[in-house]
């Protein structure tokens, strides 16, 4: 898109770029925003622990259903690599509508992550962000303490349900898919996944639950703008204390979100596409804005040296990678991968690192926050019809 | 798999002990028959591989290399993990793959608690959202994905029979 060509570094403080403080540790990027009810701002800052890096943040308004009882939260994650609205109990001043099973008992949801699990009380709210509103949204309220975390769930590993744990008062998932489960939640038994339970003071068990009870992606619910999203960040050639962009609802629905001849690239069933790295095909890779950083396992001589989770070549390398569409659509990227150790020690006050890489897991590489950098990243919604089809896919 | 590795008292000289530990054995023998063994996964033995099909609620099917057996649990979540044997009847590495993450608790077995203390000092260490990737001596877990789709492979490095790369791992 035109806007983004326009952006610059840092240091070049170009016409449609906006710096504070230009040059150094301490600037602040951001493009043109477009405007429109379907615009929300977004930043890439420390988050609200001041901690975090790579993490794009925002704010949503929840409301008790059908009252004008609502609270504005800041500091939410966007994350296009899950579906549904997670908020932190301790960020949560209002009551909200506990969600309860056709029996009566309270609905509670588990939630494993990669390294983590989420587990708390599904609970509805109306949720507005920008102009556009779900209503009776039914989203999980992050706590440990409402209800006993049972065994199942903390088999997952340790709870992410804190802010410190979080790095977030929440998540925004606005992924692929419509719900964060789908159909192999509606009933239990052996197929049954164990997202959703539910919990009578004499303990939790999994329940079944309807599509439109699961915890949903926000956005399948506004009335219009509903097929999907478009993240617009600036690049980020050197580290930066914060970075605005915007996150626009739909896609093709308004002047400001149309593809423009970006390529679609279309998801298997699994929300995946494949990416080839130095003659390597990894079959399960993805963009997520909600992972902060470029993840991809390298081995062998040509492998990058690691250094606590993340690479730390003696210098910047300049590589590239190919991803593939299930639909034979196919493009490079390049991307830069930075010492991150240097990076760290050198901007200690920095939040946006456009060349953060480290290694991730088998099979998939993982298109991390620093890709939406300078790019407008659109992510459609399985099942929701828009310009690229039903099909759920990225188009960049 | 063999009784003096389960059983590394030796009778050696008295008989009656001998005798006890027979009994010991035979008892224990049934309620290994009754119960699967309440640890399975990495580094146990690869009589526990059935226990982790009955918790998966899967089907199971093996394959053989030359340096190792593969067991895979293909559960009715539509995930499936690889538990990968040496020739000594121990598994010495796991993978899994799918939809949904495995129960980590289960697959990791004895290893979990290590597992479990370095994710969260990850986590603490600097906030953000990221594949895990814990490396250690006795212990290598590199877990990735995303909402629906998950990956990884967990393994003890000096279990690794020789000739076998973590690698092959997946």
């Amino acid at each position: 898109m035109n806007r983004i060509q326009g952006v610059w570094a840092a240091a070049s403080c170009g016409a449609l770029l906006f710096v504070v403080g230009c040059g150094g540790g301490s600037s602040h990027l951001k493009v043109s925003s477009p405007s429109g009810a379907n615009v929300q701002p977004i930043t890439v800052s420390g988050g609200p622990t001041g901690q975090y890096v790579d993490g794009a943040f925002t704010s949503v308004t929840v409301c008790a259903p059908g009252t004008s009882t609502c609270q504005t939260i800041d500091g939410v994650l966007v994350d296009t690599g899950s579906s549904g609205l997670r908020i932190l109990s301790s960020a949560l001043t209002i009551p909200l509508a506990q969600q309860h099973a056709p029996d009566g008992n309270p609905v509670v949801e588990c939630l494993a992550f990669l390294d983590s699990y989420t587990w708390g009380p599904v609970q509805t709210a109306d949720v507005q962000i920008a102009g556009e509103k779900a209503n009776s949204l039914p989203i999980q309220v992050l706590s440990d303490s409402d209800f006993p975390v049972p065994t199942s769930c903390s088999d997952n590993g340790p709870s992410a349900d804190t802010i410190s744990s979080l790095g977030a008062n929440g998540l925004l998932g606005v992924g692929s898919f419509a719900q964060d489960c789908g159909g192999a939640c509606v009933s239990t038994g052996a197929s049954n996944p164990e997202l959703y339970y539910e919990c009578p003071a004499a303990g939790c068990s999994v329940v079944g639950e309807n599509l439109a009870q699961q915890v949903q992606n926000p956005v399948v619910l506004f009335a219009t703008d509903n097929n999907g999203v478009v993240l617009e960040l600036p690049a980020a050639s050197s580290p930066a204390v914060s970075m605005s962009g915007s996150l626009i609802f739909g896609i093709g629905t308004q002047s400001n979100n149309a593809l423009n001849g970006a390529t679609i690239y279309t998801l298997d069933q699994f929300g995946n596409f494949a990416t080839t790295y130095k003659s390597q095909v990894y079959s399960g890779s993805f963009l997520d804005s909600g992972s902060n950083g470029l993840y991809f396992l390298t081995s062998g001589i040509t492998g990058l040296p690691g250094c606590g989770g993340f690479y730390c070549p003696a210098t910047t390398q300049n590589l590239s990678a190919t991803n593939k569409g299930a639909n034979g659509a196919s493009g490079t990227v390049n991307f830069s991968v930075g010492n991150a150790d240097d990076l760290f020690n050198n901007n200690p006050t920095d939040a946006v690192f456009g060349d953060l890489a480290g290694p991730g897991s088998i099979d998939g590489f993982d298109w991390g926050l620093p890709f939406f950098f300078g790019r407008s990243v659109f992510t459609s919604i399985a099942g929701q019809t828009s310009p690229g089809g039903t099909q759920p896919y990225w188009a960049f | 798999m063999n009784a003096p590795k389960i059983f590394p008292c030796r009778a050696g000289s008295a008989e009656l002990l001998q005798g006890a530990a027979i009994l010991l054995a035979i008892t224990m023998m049934t309620i290994m028959m009754i119960a699967p063994p309440a640890f399975a996964g990495l580094g146990q033995d690869v009589s526990s591989v059935p226990a982790d099909q009955v918790q998966m609620k899967g089907t199971l099917r093996s394959s053989q290399t030359q340096a190792y057996t593969v067991h895979e649990i293909r559960a009715a979540t539509g995930t499936v993990v690889r538990e990968f044997v040496s020739p000594s009847g121990k598994v010495f590495g796991v993978a899994w793959q799918g939809p949904w993450p495995p129960n980590m608790r289960q697959i990791l077995a004895t290893y979990f608690e290590q597992y479990q203390r370095a994710a969260q000092a990850q986590m603490n260490s600097r906030p953000g959202r990221r594949p895990l990737l814990l490396e250690q001596p006795g212990l290598v877990v590199q877990s990735g994905g995303h909402m629906r789709s998950f990956a990884g492979r967990a393994y003890v490095p000096d279990m690794l029979p020789p000739e076998v790369s973590a690698e092959a791992i997946r």
